[in-house]
C-alpha cells in the first residue's frame, strides 16, 4: 500500500488541509473574530522551535550521547522562566515601536540604524541557512526512506541523483511557493500573519501526537514498557555508557552547560521564534500561559526519545540504519504502514512548520532592513516618489523566500551529508546566540552604542564563522581540510577547532566561548569607549524604560504637511489603509479626519513613522520620513528652546508654589478672623451679662433701704436720712454707671459727638483738681500739681479730658490711705506730646491686674470678697478717648509703693517746637 | 502576587533551574543505576524538569492575593 504515490498524496493532503486552516483564520480574522487570539494557540506556535531536528535528529542524538539532547530544551525552560521579566518587556517595546522582525528590533535600539539592521539580517539568513538545510535533509530523507518500503534503505546508498531528480530541491521549491501563499499574500502594517499562526498551531499538535504515537508503539508495542527497553539497554555492552552519559560519550559538564546557554539564547533570537513570540503576538496576557504551557509541550515530546533510541539501536543491533531515522525506520521494520506514514506526516509538519515560519521572517528581514534601506536611498530610482510600492514589498519578499530556500537547498547539497541533524542545528544556534548581547543588553543597559553593537556583532560573528562554519565546508571538500589539520598557512595556533591552542573541547563549546568574549568584548568595550549620539540615547531611553514612561514622540523639527505624509503613507499601505491610519490619528485627538486639515507637527509625523515601521521596518521608515519632509537636525537653538521650555515649566510650578502658599495664608488669617470673630459675639454676651450684673448691685440696695423706710415707720430720723442717703448715693452710681455704658457704646460704635478744638491741658488739670477737691477733702489725701509755665495746646475734646482726669484722680484718691495719702498731677512735653502723670502712692496694682483694669468691668484685686470700689467702666472708656486723639493711656505700678497712670496726647499741628529741640536741630 | 514579587519569583526559579541542571547536582545522578527499571539520571532530569514547570505555572498563574 506505501508507494511512492500515496505517500506524495498524503503529503500534499496534509499541506492543502494546512491551507484550508491557514485560510480560514483569516477570514476570521478579517471578520475580527480570531481564532489565533488566544493563550493556548499562542503557547502552541511557539513549539515551532520543535522541528525536524526534534523529531528527528533527538534519537539520533540520544543513540550516541543518550540523554546529551536534554539541553536543547531544558536551555529554553530557564530562559522562559525568566520571560515574565525579560519577553514581557519585548512585547512591550515591539508593540510600542511596531517592530516588524528581529533585525528591525535591534536596529531601533541602537538609533534605528539601516547598517545595523543590515548587518543583523546577513548573519540571520547566514547563519539560519544551515538549519533550513537540516529541514531539508529531514523531508526528503525520510521520504526517500519511506518510498523503499518495505526494504529499509539510507538515502546514501542510493547514490547521488542528478539535481531534477533530487527530491531535496522539489522539497525546497514546493516549500518556497508554499510560504509565498502563506505569508505574502498581502501586507500587514502590524505585519501578523493569523493563518499562518493557526497552521503552525496545528502543525504543533500533527508533530507531537505523530511522535508520541512511534514513542508508544516503539515502548509499549515492540517492548514491554520502559522498564524493559532500558532493561535491554542496560544489558547491552553499547548501551550501557549511554545510562550515565556524562564524561562519557556526551562531553564534560562545560559542554552540558555551554549547550544550555547556547539554547537558552536560541529561544529568544531565532528569528522564527521572535516571529512567533513578539510579532505575532496579539495579547500581552498570552505569555502566561506560554510560560508553563510550552515548556510542558518540550517534555512530552522528549519523554520518548530515550526509549526509541534504545529501541531502535536494539532493534537494528546489525547497525547500517542511521539513528537520525529511528522514528521512521521501527514502525517501517515492524511492518505498520499507517504509523510509518503518520510519523512521516509529523516529521513534515515538524519541517515544514519551521520553513515557512523562518523563511517569512528571514525575508521580512531581508526586505525591510537589507534590500528596502538601499533601495531607498538611491535617489536615482526614485522610489521614495513613486505612487505605489505594495508590490515591490511584496516581489522582494516572494524573491527572498525563493532565494533563502534555495541556499538551504545549496547547503545541503554541499555539506548536508557530512553531519548528522543535531550537528547542522547547532551551528545555526551558535550563529543566532551573536544576538544575544547586543539584544539583551540593549534591553537593561542603557550605554550600549550603535558602534558597540555593530562591533560586537560583526566580531562575534566573524569567530563564528572560522570557528564552526570553516570546518563545516572543510570536511566537506570546499575548502582544504589542511585548515582544520594543520591551521591556515601552517599556524598551529589559530587551527579553527583549537583556536588559541584551546583544545579538548567539542567544537560547539569551543566556538561559543570564543565568539561570546569577542562580542561581548567588543560590544561593551566600543560602547564605552565611544559617545551616544542624541538619537541613540533617545531610543535607549524609548527601549529600556519602556514600563516607566508613556509612548511620547521625540522632539521633532522640520516642515511638512499633512498630506505629504499621507501620501508617503499610501505609498506603503495603499491608499485605503492610509485613510484608515489617518483617521484614526484623528479620532485619537478628537478631530474628524478630512473635515479639519491635520497640523503636519511632531505628533503626527511620529505616527505617520511607527506606521510606516510597521510595513518597512523602522529603519527604512526613518529614510523615507527623512526625505519626505524637510527635516532639520536639532540645532544648538532648539535644545535651548527645549531647555526653555523646561525652565518655564520650573517657574510656573514655582509661582504655583507661592500661589498656594498665599492661600494658605489667606486661610490662616481667615480662620483667625474668624475666631476673632467669635471671641467678640463672646465678648458681646460677657458685656451684656455683666452690665445687668453691675445695675442690680445698686438696684438691690435702692430696693432694700427704700423697703426698710416704708415698712417701719418708728424709724427714727437719723437712721432715715442716712438710709435716704446711701438710697441717693446709690441711684447716683446708677446713673453714672448707665452713663458710662452709653458712652462706651458710643465710642465703640463710632457715634459719640466729639466737640473738638484746641485745648489747654493745664487749664483742664486745674478745673479737674477743682472739681475732685471735695473727695481729696473727704478723705484727707493731699494734692500736688506740678505743671510748665508754658504748654502747646492740644486737639481734644475738653470736658472728655476733663472726664479722664477726674477718673485718674478720683481712682488715685480711692486706692491711697487716709492720712498720708498724696497724689501728683505732673505735666510735661515729650516731644511732639503732652504727657500727664498722676501718681498715687497707695497699696499699687499687682502686674497680673495692670492689662485686666483697662478691661471693661475689670477690678484689680479679688473681685468675689473684694468690695467693688467703682463701676470698671472708668478706664477702658478713659483709654478709648485718648486713644481717640492719638494719645496712649498706661500704668505702671508695683504693689506697695503706688502707681502711676500716665497719658499722652499729641500737640496741635503748628505748635512751636520747644527751644531745646529747635536748638537740637539747628 | 505583585509584579515586583512575581518578577522575584521567576528569578528564583530560574536560578534553581540553573542549580538542578548542572555539576555537582549532575553528577550525582550520572551513574549507571536503574530506578524501577529506569536510569535514575533519565528519572532525575525529567522529575526536576516537571517541578520546576509545575512551579512556573504555579507563580505565572497565580492570582492576586
Amino acid at each position: 500500500m506505501l508507494n511512492q504515490w500515496t505517500i506524495v498524496a498524503a503529503a500534499f493532503s496534509y499541506l492543502g488541509l494546512l491551507f484550508a486552516i491557514a485560510y480560514y483564520a483569516d477570514k476570521r480574522a478579517d471578520a475580527g473574530r480570531s481564532i489565533v487570539a488566544n493563550p493556548w494557540i499562542y503557547s502552541l506556535s511557539l513549539a515551532v522551535y520543535a522541528t525536524a531536528w526534534t523529531f528527528y535528529g533527538s534519537v539520533g542524538r540520544a543513540a550516541t550521547d543518550g540523554v546529551g539532547f536534554l539541553p536543547i530544551y531544558l536551555g529554553p525552560t530557564l530562559m522562559i522562566a525568566l520571560w515574565w521579566i525579560v519577553m514581557r518587556k519585548i512585547l512591550r517595546i515591539a508593540k510600542q515601536n511596531r517592530i516588524t522582525s528581529l533585525a528591525d528590533f535591534i536596529a531601533s535600539r541602537y538609533a534605528k540604524s539601516a547598517l545595523l539592521g543590515g548587518v543583523v539580517t546577513v548573519i540571520a539568513v547566514i547563519g539560519i541557512i544551515p538549519y533550513i538545510s537540516l529541514q531539508l535533509k529531514g523531508i526528503s530523507g525520510s521520504y526517500l526512506i519511506l518510498t523503499q518500503y518495505p526494504a529499509i534503505v539510507m538515502p546514501q546508498q542510493l547514490g547521488a541523483l542528478p539535481v531534477f531528480e533530487d527530491t531535496g530541491l522539489w522539497v525546497a521549491l514546493i516549500l518556497a511557493a508554499f510560504t509565498i501563499a502563506f505569508g505574502t499574500r498581502h501586507l500587514d502594517s502590524a505585519e501578523h500573519h493569523q493563518g499562518m499562526v493557526a497552521a503552525i498551531a496545528f502543525e504543533s499538535l500533527v508533530k507531537l501526537l505523530a511522535f508520541l504515537a512511534v514513542g508508544v508503539f516503539v515502548t509499549f508495542g515492540v517492548y514491554g514498557g520502559f522498564g524493559d527497553v532500558f532493561g535491554r539497554a542496560a544489558g547491552d555492552e553499547r548501551l550501557r555508557a549511554l545510562i550515565a552519559p556524562i564524561g562519557g560519550v556526551a562531553g564534560g559538564y562545560a559542554s552540558w552547560v555551554w549547550l544550555t546557554i547556547l539554547s537558552m539564547f536560541a529561544i529568544m533570537f531565532l528569528p522564527r521564534q521572535f516571529q512567533v513570540t513578539v510579532i505575532e503576538n496579539t495579547n500581552e496576557r498570552h505569555l502566561n500561559k506560554a510560560i508553563w504551557l510550552f515548556p510542558l509541550y518540550m517534555l512530552a515530546i522528549n519523554v520518548f526519545v530515550l526509549p526509541i533510541a534504545f529501541g531502535g539501536w536494539l532493534h537494528f543491533p546489525q547497525g547500517g540504519v542511521d539513528a537520525d531515522t529511528f522514528v521512521l525506520t521501527v514502525p517501517m521494520a515492524e511492518k505498520q504502514e499507517l504509523l510509518a506514514l503518520l510519523a512521516f506526516i509529523g516529521g513534515l509538519s515538524a519541517a515544514t512548520g519551521m520553513v515557512i515560519v523562518e523563511t517569512i521572517a528571514l525575508s521580512t528581514m531581508v526586505c525591510n532592513d537589507l534590500v528596502m534601506p538601499i533601495l531607498l536611498r538611491y535617489k536615482r530610482l526614485g522610489l521614495a516618489e513613486r505612487a505605489d510600492l505594495t508590490w515591490l514589498l511584496l516581489g522582494i519578499r516572494r524573491g527572498a523566500i525563493v532565494l533563502i530556500l534555495l541556499l538551504g537547498y545549496l547547503y545541503f547539497r554541499i555539506a548536508g551529508e557530512a553531519y548528522a541533524l543535531v550537528a547542522i542545528g547547532l551551528i545555526s544556534f551558535a550563529a543566532v546566540a551573536q544576538f544575544a548581547p547586543v539584544a539583551l543588553g540593549g534591553l537593561f543597559w542603557k550605554g550600549g552604542t550603535r558602534n558597540g553593537a555593530l562591533a560586537g556583532l560583526t566580531s562575534g560573528f566573524a569567530v563564528w564563522f572560522y570557528t564552526l562554519l570553516v570546518p563545516a565546508l572543510a570536511r566537506s571538500g570546499w575548502l582544504p581540510i589542511e585548515i582544520i589539520e594543520r591551521g591556515p598557512f601552517g599556524v598551529e595556533l589559530l587551527k579553527p577547532l583549537a583556536l588559541f591552542g584551546l583544545a579538548g573541547l567539542d567544537q560547539i563549546t569551543h566556538a561559543m566561548i570564543w565568539s561570546m568574549i569577542a562580542n561581548i568584548g567588543a560590544y561593551v568595550g566600543v560602547s564605552l569607549a565611544g559617545r551616544q549620539s542624541a538619537e541613540e540615547r533617545h531610543q535607549a531611553n524609548l527601549f529600556v524604560d519602556v514600563f516607566k514612561s508613556d509612548e511620547r514622540p521625540r522632539f521633532w523639527r522640520g516642515t511638512a504637511t499633512a498630506p505629504a505624509l499621507h501620501g508617503v503613507l499610501a505609498r506603503f499601505l495603499g491608499e485605503a489603509g492610509a485613510d484608515e491610519s489617518f483617521a484614526r490619528y484623528a479620532r485619537a485627538k478628537g478631530l474628524v479626519w478630512r473635515e479639519v486639515d491635520l497640523v503636519a507637527d511632531g505628533e503626527l509625523v511620529y505616527h505617520v513613522e511607527t506606521q510606516l515601521a510597521g510595513a518597512i521596518g523602522a529603519a527604512s521608515a526613518r529614510i523615507m520620513i527623512a526625505g519626505t519632509v524637510k527635516e532639520q537636525a536639532l540645532t544648538i537653538e532648539d535644545v535651548r528652546e527645549v531647555l526653555t521650555e523646561a525652565q518655564q515649566v520650573v517657574m510656573y510650578s514655582q509661582q504655583l508654589e507661592q500661589k498656594s502658599k498665599e492661600l494658605e495664608k489667606a486661610t490662616s488669617e481667615l480662620k483667625a478672623a474668624n475666631e476673632r470673630l467669635k471671641e467678640l459675639d463672646r465678648m458681646k454676651d460677657d458685656f451684656v451679662s455683666t452690665v445687668s450684673h453691675e445695675l442690680r448691685t445698686p438696684l438691690t440696695s435702692i430696693r432694700a433701704f427704700s423697703e426698710i423706710l416704708r415698712g417701719d415707720p418708728k424709724l427714727d430720723l437719723a437712721e432715715r436720712m442716712r438710709f435716704l442717703d446711701i438710697i441717693s448715693k446709690e441711684s447716683e452710681r446708677l446713673t453714672r454707671l448707665i452713663n458710662q455704658v452709653l458712652d462706651l457704646a458710643k465710642i465703640e460704635s463710632g457715634k459719640l459727638e466729639w466737640n473738638v478744638g484746641d485745648v489747654d491741658l493745664r487749664r483742664a488739670i486745674a478745673d479737674s483738681v477743682d472739681a475732685t477737691s471735695r473727695l481729696f477733702q473727704d478723705k484727707g489725701v493731699r494734692i500736688e500739681v506740678s505743671v510748665p509755665e508754658q504748654v502747646p495746646p492740644v486737639v481734644t475734646d475738653y470736658d472728655r479730658i476733663i472726664q479722664v482726669l477726674i477718673n485718674l484722680l478720683s481712682n488715685a484718691v480711692k486706692f491711697c490711705d487716709g492720712a498720708r495719702g498724696l497724689v501728683e498731677v505732673h505735666l510735661a512735653r515729650e516731644g511732639a506730646a503732652l504727657r500727664v502723670d498722676v501718681r498715687d502712692n497707695g497699696k499699687g496694682i499687682a502686674p497680673k491686674d495692670q492689662s485686666i483694669i483697662f478691661e471693661k468691668f475689670g477690678q484689680a484685686g479679688d473681685t468675689l470678697t473684694d468690695k467693688p470700689q467703682g463701676t470698671g467702666l472708668g478706664l477702658p472708656i478713659s483709654r478709648q478717648i485718648v486713644e481717640h486723639f492719638g494719645g496712649r493711656l498706661w500704668v505702671q505700678s508695683q504693689l506697695g509703693k503706688g502707681a502711676t497712670f500716665t497719658f499722652t496726647l499729641p500737640v496741635a499741628a503748628g505748635a512751636p517746637e520747644p527751644e531745646r529741640e529747635a536748638e537740637a536741630t539747628q | 502576587m505583585n509584579d515586583m514579587r512575581k518578577a522575584q519569583a521567576c528569578v528564583a526559579l530560574c536560578l534553581l533551574g540553573a542549580l538542578l541542571f548542572n555539576y555537582p547536582f549532575l553528577a550525582l545522578f550520572n551513574r549507571a543505576a536503574l530506578f524501577f527499571g529506569i536510569p535514575v539520571f533519565y528519572v532525575y532530569l525529567f522529575a526536576a524538569w516537571g517541578v520546576l514547570i509545575a512551579l512556573m505555572a504555579y507563580v505565572i498563574e497565580r492570582k492576586d492575593e
